[in-house]
């Protein structure tokens, strides 16, 4: 009876409660799909970095990060490969080369990180190859349907990866491209040291235009075979600078990670929090801002109940001076107080967070673009220009408990006033 | 065998700040049960600081209550309020039924603190409403009722716990002679047929002209008690 009467109880000033129901909701919905956005930025950048950059582990020789220079490899790339294939936890290996060097076309020079790999190999780890479009995605954005134009269209514009090509290709980012003012099958020259330190270089062909959403990213590195950058390095066959691996679950790094560490302990495993720590730190914090905001947002809130809930006790005082004389103890009465207020809060928090849901859900197909407002500055920090925002099942229910607990702690103190009523002063009162 | 003892009971209103107060000054009343007392007095002479000592609601500063022969004083504050709710019923001036609840659901409440079953609870309300002659409007909630009706109401609440006895402070003040009359008619029938005791702090003649006992209350003093 005393949660029926609570309930009631809050609709007697109508006006007044949805005032307090509609602050909850607005509030709500502000910090929840504010949450969801930066929920959704990171989970988008910690994906693009994981699958498009970095992958989930990589292994390199210790003296190679110290000092990336051509000769530090890996040692018996092939035996570490095969151990690291053994292992269930794996989807996919990838070894690579990693040389620096100078990237020149007609017009400028850049200084770029110059990786070769074994494109068959490098699709399983790394999903760079996605972001050129498909002939579906051309048809669609640019009208062209007609098999000769499309495959004209592709390769003049568009490229590919590493496919219908000859001699020396090279995958290039848009950023550095732009920079360059090259296009796909333009020809750029790459200079850098050979394994004997003598400058050396070659001329590539640019077959496909990679485009992430990390310009950073797409302006310092370039994809080649691997075999081409063996034979103008004078590397050994089969040797690798970096061995990048994708495991069939990110829960499972840690593990291969020690793994790898004992068995290899003169080579140095690198997991993705290692390899990008802002990422690592983004991931780990981002539910603590989340929770941050909600809590402040609850905070503001909380003084308006409080407010509210002691009008409500100072005009039922009379009342509730007659439900102790009738014997109502003071647990009772306490009880019906805060119920009232948490019963408030969840009316305001049910709505609040229906409606985010809602916006969520709705927004999370169609993105929110502001690609016309910010593209530079968030693709310069690794950020993709259009947001789709997300949130999961545990942050709501975190939210509806913190809702709960804003309502009991809000109602303290007007409780704790209804408690010192004396019955016959109350009654007394008008 | 008295139901009430009060035995020079004194109540003194100190706030510290104004001159003291006494509102009951050396009271000594018994009560037996099944009486239909009404204590009088003008406004001010302590009717209802008495009433409300003899309810547990207010600490008298010196004497004792005893309930059957139970001393109030020794009980602490929950005990009190647990007290009350098995052996007091109240009817208020103001009616103080509460708002968001039937008229059926205001009689249950009590006997929902008790811990009553729901059947019981149906039972004695349906019972009690239609001894007030509300058996009709049972789920009317209280700002659809006239305020007789609401009376009504108050005293069949005030009975759902069955306690030995009923402290009903001024409760035709607010309603117009018919209601009075037919309010007092009903609460007379019950003291009669259940023996159950009421004690009114009134200054209505109609209620000092129904009671079979009429104490006089004066600046605190019982100045006469007398039976019919």
């Amino acid at each position: 009876m005393i949660p029926s009467i609570s309930w009631k109880n809050i609709w007697r000033n109508r006006v007044r409660s949805l005032v307090v129901v509609t602050a909850i909701t607005l509030g709500l919905v502000g910090g929840l799909f504010s949450s969801a956005i930066y929920k959704g930025m990171a989970e988008r950048r910690f994906e693009e970095a994981l699958t498009k950059e970095i992958s989930h582990i990589q292994i390199h020789n210790p003296k190679y990060l110290e000092n990336p220079e051509i000769g530090f490899s890996i040692s018996n790339p092939a035996g570490l490969i095969d151990f690291i294939n053994s292992q269930e936890s794996v989807k996919a290996v990838s070894s690579r080369l990693k040389i620096t060097a100078m990237i020149g076309s007609s017009s400028s020079n850049y200084g770029v990180n110059v990786i070769g790999i074994d494109p068959l190999k490098e699709k399983e780890v790394s999903k760079l190859y996605t972001t050129l479009l498909s002939t579906d995605e051309i048809t669609e954005q640019f009208g062209i349907s007609d098999p000769a134009e499309l495959e004209k269209f592709q390769a003049d514009s568009v490229g590919y990866y590493f496919e219908n090509t000859r001699r020396n290709p090279i995958f290039i980012g848009e950023e550095l491209a732009h920079k360059l003012k090259i296009k796909v099958r333009s020809k750029v020259v790459i200079t850098f040291q050979d394994v004997q330190g003598n400058l050396t270089g070659g001329a590539f062909r640019v077959c496909g235009i990679f485009r992430t959403e990390n310009s950073a990213f797409e302006q310092a590195n370039v994809f080649v075979r691997q075999n081409d950058l063996i034979g103008l390095t004078g590397l050994e066959k089969g040797s690798a600078h970096e061995i990048a691996i994708f495991m069939n679950d990110v829960e499972q790094v840690s593990e291969l990670s020690a793994l790898l560490s004992e068995n290899y302990p003169n080579l140095e495993t690198s997991d993705w929090k290692t390899l990008e720590p802002t990422i690592a730190m983004m991931n780990e914090m981002m539910d603590v801002i989340m929770t941050v905001i909600i809590v402040i947002i609850l905070l503001a809130l909380g003084f308006g109940i409080v407010n509210t809930m002691l009008m409500v006790v100072m005009e039922r005082g009379k009342e509730i001076g007659m439900l102790m004389a009738v014997g109502m103890s003071k647990l009772r009465v306490f009880t019906m107080i805060i119920l009232e207020s948490v019963l408030l809060c969840l009316t305001g928090a049910a709505a609040g967070i229906g409606i985010s849901v809602l916006l969520i859900e709705l927004f999370s197909k169609t993105g929110i673009d502001m690609t016309a407002f910010a593209q530079e500055g968030f693709e310069a920090m690794g950020f993709a220009a259009v947001f789709y925002p997300t949130l999961g099942v545990d942050f709501y229910i975190e939210v509806t408990v913190l809702v709960v607990l804003t309502g009991v702690l809000s109602s303290v103190y007007p409780a704790w006033k209804a408690l010192k009523l004396n019955p016959a002063d109350a009654l007394r009162s008008e | 065998m008295n139901i009430i003892e009060i035995k020079d009971l004194v109540k003194i209103y100190d706030d510290k700040k104004t001159v003291p107060v006494t509102a009951v000054n050396g009271v000594n009343i018994n009560f037996k049960p099944g009486e239909f007392a009404a204590i009088v007095g003008p406004s001010g002479s302590g009717k209802t600081t008495l009433l409300n000592l003899l309810g547990g609601l207010d600490e008298p500063t010196s004497g004792e209550i005893l309930i059957d022969g139970k001393q109030m004083g020794n009980l602490n504050s929950r005990q009190k309020i647990d007290f009350r709710m098995h052996n007091i019923g109240f009817v208020f001036q103001a009616y103080n039924l509460i708002p968001v609840l039937t008229a059926k659901e205001n009689v249950e409440f009590i006997m929902h603190l008790q811990g009553q079953s729901k059947k019981a609870r149906d039972k004695r309300s349906q019972e009690l409403l239609e001894a007030v002659g509300l058996g009709d409007r049972m789920n009317a909630r209280p700002g659809k009722l006239s305020g007789g009706q609401q009376q009504r109401v108050a005293v069949a609440r005030a009975l759902a716990s069955k306690p030995k006895f009923i402290l009903a402070d001024e409760p035709t003040a607010n309603l117009d002679s018919k209601s009075t009359e037919t309010l007092l008619d009903i609460m007379e029938k019950l003291n009669i047929e259940e023996n159950i005791t009421f004690i009114f702090s009134t200054h209505d003649a109609r209620v000092v002209n129904k009671a079979r006992r009429v104490i006089t209350i004066e600046d605190g003093v019982v100045v006469e008690d007398k039976e019919r």
